[in-house]
């Protein structure tokens, strides 16, 4: 029967999934190029852009990651009153549309910030935040919490027993356990991170102070919207796909072995630590620099929360069903792919973080044009899409705890001759409920925020919250927006905390 | 076999509601985003539109001008679109050469700092660029001051924003080939470049600048609306580049009549009045009643600065290129 002492399940599940996302990331690319007519090559602008777009990534990725390790470490091994609300917490940056988060960074570190407030009390010159190190400042705001979240996954799947063992013997705890770890976490952190900042436009421009910081995503933008040079546009999406190629391989190449399953998320008693102090200035460092900016974004927001028209709570409602939508399906793409398994799906879980927003929702509108109204599957469009965009963070959380299930239960759900259904509903399911969970939380609350393909799609009925958010902006109406801001950050907030916390509802905390 | 029972019903439905369709023709109108949302003009000119036309009037919306002319682009001949709207003067020219375009055939008598000879392309609204500040602080008096002063200012990147491009225009117009060392002044003036319009202004009200690139009709908004006159626009020696926005009758459409009536209707009483305090823009012809109460406060430009279409088609790429190096220096 099986090759490999693994129950079978259906193939079509995953080869489904593989091909949407196929057809989304590369499909779209070619139907982008197919339309192009050829013109000439690469500008030298475009190469500006290109290397200041890998200097801003490798720069942002680096320091997401290694300002990430000390606070996941501390995180895991420290218990006090509120830790798992602050977890969650600290995620949410990672959720903030891209202009919400800027106006709350800027109420910070901008001019009129209370940073610069602070050092006129002291009769120091301000400081500028725009620049490359804006551009730095902005993206580690975005994703150390994902580097929080992954490596401090990390640290919890080293079994207990372990640090136990380790206790007794008195044997180096860093060396033996926590590096292993590292070299297994921190490369696929990294990649990700650096491909998430890779196709960055707006954080890179805004944050950047000008044409400097001019990056790829950009180039395809003008492109597209101004120059209606698709060809270029294709060339630079392929550049952008080489550049992923590139960094994944170096990523995997530098990768250690897997550890051993995924975490529970529960502190580990430690016998080796001395000195709390590192580990709470490392937490209260991380929450004052990822919570201050949200702090700002609800003080901005409250005042006119009460006073939006309807249009924009109708507007929240359509958005939470394209964000339950994609969840779901995001959630059962990864589960799919995870089950199938092997070098294709590690390839198809990355490709999606490379490809450019841009020329998908373009694509996806010239595939869809010629058949249907765009407005009348905008919706539709924008839960595939952004199932898809999410699929590679939910294969990263999903896929090495089947993976582990594979291994720890594939023989004996054969020796029971579970197979199919039955070996996914009463083995798999249960056991990765809180990867799932946490994938659906992230599906869900990054499609509420998603202003790309909806942009391109959507007429007034399919407006959706950060649509109507921007309109608002475009309408000088930027009080009301703030508001529609603050009442998007706490829909994606409160839709991420349901499904995460549907995933940990049995587990013992 | 259950399911064959309802067939003939659905397809009756289905059949009455196409029917009933045919009746209304639907002109359908392509423009940009903040053209319909409430807070726009598009509910109050599809109401009094279609009391007199006795058509359906669908407006789709779609990111700024430029996103716009893209998105015709990427439809191409197949567009159901009968009407476009909101390109402006710096867009026409890559518009007429998609020879998507049928000639407006409108005679109007427009209300424009300049003269109209475009025969494809039929102005609804116009404004000048101006940088808008807060009242009461030190307010440059032209560029080339802007430039040698320390005012931070924000703008927007020309190829990702129609105003933004503006500026780039006004530059060229004022000082041609002395624009390099313009913007080689403004450099350090600039505090940072935004993809898009919302962002500059939304910068500008917190705080990050002291101007920002926008409209002499921006200060109108806060007047009327909030009643705040707090914001001005400064008053330049140069001169004020124009923004002037047009329709275009798209050539292959299936409404020609209701394409033409809703061009005429355009330079109408019943939709140029809306246009102030919705589009917060300058209407092409002043309506009956006048401007309203608060535009009388506007700057009003000593010289109005416009190239033409085929002037900003063959600069914009050359500019484009200046403005990037004097400001990656």
């Amino acid at each position: 029967m099986a090759q490999r002492a693994v129950p079978v399940t259906a193939r079509w599940p995953g080869a489904l999934a593989g091909a949407l996302v196929l057809v989304l990331t590369i499909g779209t690319l070619g139907a982008v190029a197919w339309r192009a007519e050829w013109g000439g090559g690469l500008a030298p602008a475009d190469w500006a852009a290109i290397r200041f777009t890998i200097l801003q990534a490798l720069l942002s990725a680096a320091l997401s990651v290694l300002l990430a390790i000390p606070v996941a470490r501390a995180l895991a091994r420290r218990r006090f009153w509120g830790r798992q609300l602050l977890i969650t917490l600290l995620g949410a940056p990672f959720i903030l549309p891209v202009i919400v988060a800027v106006l709350g960074l800027l109420a910070i570190f901008g001019r009129s910030g209370i940073l610069n407030d602070g050092l006129g009390w002291f009769g120091i010159e301000p400081i500028s935040i725009f620049g490359l190190h804006g551009v730095v400042l902005a993206h580690v705001f975005f994703n150390m919490p994902l580097a929080v979240r992954f490596i401090l996954q990390g640290w919890l799947s080293i079994p207990a027993e372990r640090f136990r063992l380790a206790a007794s013997l008195n044997a180096p705890v860093g060396r033996l356990l926590e590096w292993p770890m590292l070299r297994a976490v921190v490369p696929s952190t990294f990649l990700v991170i650096f491909l998430i900042c890779l196709t960055s436009f707006a954080v890179a421009l805004t944050m950047g102070g000008g044409p400097r910081a001019t990056t790829v995503e950009l180039a395809i933008y003008q492109a597209v919207r101004f120059d209606f040079d698709l060809g270029r546009a294709a060339l630079l999406a392929c550049i952008q796909f080489v550049l992923c190629v590139v960094a994944a391989v170096f990523a995997w190449r530098v990768t250690g072995t897997d550890p051993i399953g995924a975490g529970l998320d529960r502190v580990v008693q430690r016998w080796d630590l001395a000195r709390p102090a590192v580990d709470f200035a490392a937490i209260g460092l991380a929450a004052l620099f990822l919570l201050l900016p949200l702090a700002m974004i609800l003080l901005r927001g409250l005042p006119g929360f009460l006073d939006m028209p309807t249009t924009v709570w109708a507007a929240a409602m359509r958005s939470i069903v394209v964000a339950f939508g994609s969840a779901a399906l995001c959630v059962l793409m990864a589960l799919a792919l995870a089950l199938r398994g092997g070098a294709m799906v590690s390839v198809i879980g990355v490709m999606p973080l490379a490809a450019s927003g841009l020329v998908v929702g373009t694509g996806a509108f010239l595939l869809v044009f010629p058949f249907v109204r765009p407005a009348d599957v905008a919706l539709l469009v924008t839960m595939l899409v952004n199932a898809t965009l999410a699929l590679p963070f939910a294969l990263r959380s999903v896929a090495p705890a089947v993976a582990q299930i594979k291994q720890d239960y594939g023989r004996l759900a054969l020796s029971l001759s579970m197979i199919r259904w039955s070996w996914v509903r009463l083995v798999v399911l249960p056991r990765v409920r809180r990867p799932l969970g946490f994938a659906a939380g992230l599906a869900a609350a990054l499609s509420m925020g998603d202003l790309g393909v909806i942009a391109l799609f959507a007429g007034q009925a399919e407006e959706t919250l950060p649509l109507a958010m921007y309109r608002l902006m475009g309408a000088y109406r930027m009080e009301t927006a703030a508001s529609a801001a603050l009442l998007l950050v706490t829909l994606s907030f409160a839709l991420f905390w349901l499904c995460d916390r549907w995933g940990r509802a049995d587990a013992d905390m | 076999m259950k399911n064959t029972t309802y067939l003939p019903v659905v397809a009756g439905l289905a059949l009455c509601a196409t029917s009933a369709m045919a009746e209304t023709p639907v002109l359908q109108v392509m423009t940009y985003d903040s053209f319909v949302t409430e807070w726009g003009p598009g509910p109050a000119i599809e109401a009094a539109f279609e009391a007199e036309c006795a058509c359906d009037l669908q407006f789709v919306g779609t990111g700024d001008g430029a996103a716009l002319l893209a998105r015709l682009q990427l439809e191409g001949p197949r567009t159901e679109a009968d009407i476009v709207l909101g390109l402006d003067t710096n867009l026409t020219a890559a518009a007429r050469e998609t020879d998507l375009f049928a000639p407006h055939g409108v005679a109007a008598d427009l209300d424009l700092p300049i003269a109209w000879t475009d025969t494809d392309f039929l102005p609804f609204d116009w404004g000048y660029f101006a940088f808008v500040g807060n009242a009461g602080a030190d307010a440059p008096t032209s560029l080339r001051a802007l430039a040698d002063s320390d005012t931070k200012i924000v703008i927007q990147d020309p190829r990702s924003s129609t105003p933004g491009l503006g500026l780039l225009m006004w530059v060229k117009a004022a000082y041609g080939d002395e624009a390099p060392a313009l913007w080689a002044g403004l450099a350090d003036n600039i505090v940072t470049v935004t993809p898009g319009w919302s962002e500059a202004y939304g910068m500008f009200l917190e705080g990050e600048a002291d101007a920002v690139l926008s409209y002499t009709t921006s200060p109108a908004y806060h007047l009327i609306a909030e009643e705040d006159d707090s914001k001005v626009a400064w008053a330049f020696d140069e001169g004020h580049y124009m923004q002037v926005e047009v329709a275009g009758k798209v050539a292959g459409t299936d409404q020609p009549e209701l394409a033409d009536q809703f061009l005429a209707f355009m330079v109408s009483d019943g939709f140029q009045s809306v246009i102030p305090t919705t589009n917060w823009m300058y209407p092409a012809v002043t309506p009956a009643g006048g401007l309203p109460e608060g535009f009388e406060t506007l700057l009003t430009p000593a010289q109005s600065l416009l190239l033409s279409p085929e002037d900003v088609a063959a600069l914009r790429d050359a500019a484009l290129d200046e403005w990037r190096n004097a400001l990656s220096q």
